[in-house]
């Protein structure tokens, strides 16, 4: 890592997710032969029904309006350089030990104050929305920052669709529990299964993505498949993977990290330079990527994205409501 | 039990090398030389560094035990080296820190240390690592006389510390810092039962003429 080799997000004309990738390549005839047995079922809808597992090419158009000016990661990084504790909790864990998991079917619950629940699966969820791609800052409260390229959908559009009552204040998510096919929920590291939630506002703020993709193909196990939030403005953690449950409920749910260790995190969880972790600084972040010998950048209030989310927090006490 | 010579000739400079193996590997993985480090070269670099500095810490307070179990005093003649290595990786760790995380950023470098206790912690333990590391000459040792033993028993707190300062940054998972903590417990445990049953022994038989150096360690 002295010499710092040429990486895909290095080329300025070529965007890295209009490369495809050369296993995908490679693997083309039995892309096309898995396209052909679906049949026409497939075509016309940009998720692929019949994906099994992550890389799979999405038809995902991107938006411009969510955008950043340093180029994204390259895939390596964004794929193996991961918190994901239900896998392990070393950062190369996640990319190690979920290959013996299952990211399809996927059926996701939905729940609570809202007039249409029931259990869905992905691609019915997904199936009115279009899939779009958006470069977001992704940064984690250890004080590490990544850029990538998700393919989504927004949140807000989604929840929109099941109809929240006045009674939906907050909307809750749940992982999958499953010991089996995950071995770090083995461990008693964190509460299992991991538990998350956002005040409804945030949740259909336009920045809340619902991810299924990066790098224009489906998300790979480690990087949370088939479907998990992005919520660039709060620290990574709060981007809870491999969602089967969506609750609206009028009380703040419970949230993973905060039951674990309630005074170092809160539930909102912002990116905030002014706020300190109790143990170590968030005034700085190592971008991943910029090498050995690259000094760390200051953080962005709200993680750059204060024109975006800052009205939501207006008249708070954002060193209290950490 | 092998000869002062052998273990000049062999054991130590074998033993040399062997806790060399962890920096040369960073270094032929920086150049991506069978392996690499990682996403994150930074963490890498100091991750191992400091891992390192507390195994063998750890190794050196479990020479004394080692050789009482199994009956092999040469072990002693490794410990100093072991020792010096642990402050090598402690203050390689610590630089690794300063120079490659911080960049030698000293506003944040003073901020840390005097306000994440996880930080001030690991750095108090490399100041007491210091005067050891000074006096672990053979001259010095002479020179502190029975000093020198009341001196290096810092090496106890410093091992707590240094378990202390892993224990406090891990976010969720504990289950490598309290293997440390163990295996530093029943160290120190064993140090505190021996001295306890010598002086019991004293107590219980004051005419016998006690054997020189008995529990000093």
């Amino acid at each position: 890592m002295l010499i710092r080799r040429p990486q895909p997000g290095d080329c300025a004309g070529i965007q890295p997710s209009e490369i495809t990738d050369e296993q995908v390549y490679l693997d083309r005839r039995n892309l096309l032969r898995a396209a052909l047995a679906m049949g026409v079922a497939g075509l016309g809808t940009a998720w692929p029904a019949g994906a099994v597992s992550g890389g799979a090419p999405l038809n995902a158009k991107r938006n411009p309006a969510f955008h950043v000016s340093d180029p994204p990661n390259s895939y390596d990084d964004i794929t193996t350089y991961n918190n994901y504790y239900e896998f392990g909790t070393d950062k190369s864990s996640p990319a190690a030990n979920s290959d013996r998991f299952k990211p399809t079917p996927w059926t996701v619950t939905v729940s609570g104050a809202a007039e249409r629940t029931g259990k869905f699966a992905l691609e019915d969820l997904l199936k009115p929305h279009a899939l779009e791609e958006r470069v977001y800052r992704m940064r984690c409260v250890e004080a590490w920052s990544l850029v990538i390229p998700w393919v989504g959908v927004p949140l807000g559009e989604v929840l929109k669709t099941f109809k929240p009552t006045a009674n939906a204040k907050y909307v809750a998510f749940k992982t999958v529990l499953r010991p089996s096919e995950m071995p770090g929920q083995t461990v008693n590291v964190l509460q299992w299964p991991y538990v998350e939630g956002l005040r409804i506002d945030e949740a259909m703020n336009p920045l809340a993505l619902l991810a299924v993709g990066l790098y224009g193909k489906t998300l790979p196990n480690q990087n949370g498949a088939p479907l998990r939030l992005v919520t660039p403005w709060k620290y990574g953690f709060k981007g809870i993977k491999s969602i089967v449950e969506i609750h609206f409920t009028e009380k703040q749910p419970p949230t993973s990290w905060n039951i674990s260790a309630p005074d170092e995190y809160g539930f909102y969880a912002n990116v905030n330079p002014h706020v300190d972790h109790p143990r170590w600084s968030q005034a700085r972040e190592r971008k991943i990527g910029s090498g050995l010998f690259a000094s760390k950048v200051p953080t962005l209030m709200f993680n750059g994205y204060e024109q975006e989310v800052a009205g939501l927090y207006r008249g708070m006490d954002l060193a209290k409501n950490f | 039990m092998p000869s002062v010579v052998a273990v000049r000739r062999y054991i130590k400079p074998s033993l040399f090398l062997a806790c060399l193996l962890p920096v040369i590997l960073l270094l032929l993985h920086a150049f991506n030389i069978g392996g690499t480090l990682g996403t994150n070269p930074v963490e890498m670099i100091q991750d191992t560094m400091g891992q390192w500095g507390l195994r063998m810490l750890i190794i050196t307070l479990a020479v004394t035990p080692l050789r009482d179990w199994f009956n092999a005093p040469w072990l002693i003649m490794l410990r100093r080296m072991l020792g010096l290595f642990g402050f090598f990786y402690v203050l390689m760790h610590f630089l690794t820190w300063l120079i490659l995380d911080q960049d030698l950023y000293w506003p944040g470098i003073l901020t840390d240390v005097a306000k994440r206790p996880f930080i001030t912690i690991g750095f108090a333990a490399l100041l007491m690592l210091i005067p050891l590391a000074v006096t672990s000459t053979n001259r010095m040792m002479r020179r502190l006389g029975k000093r020198w033993k009341t001196l290096h028993r810092l090496i106890y707190p410093i091992a707590l510390l240094g378990v202390w300062h892993y224990w406090w940054q891990v976010k969720a998972d504990i289950r490598e810092p309290l293997l440390y903590l163990s295996i530093v417990a029943v160290l120190l445990a064993w140090r505190v039962w021996k001295k306890w049953r010598s002086s019991a022994r004293r107590r219980a038989a004051p005419a016998v003429a006690r054997t020189p150096g008995g529990a000093t360690d």
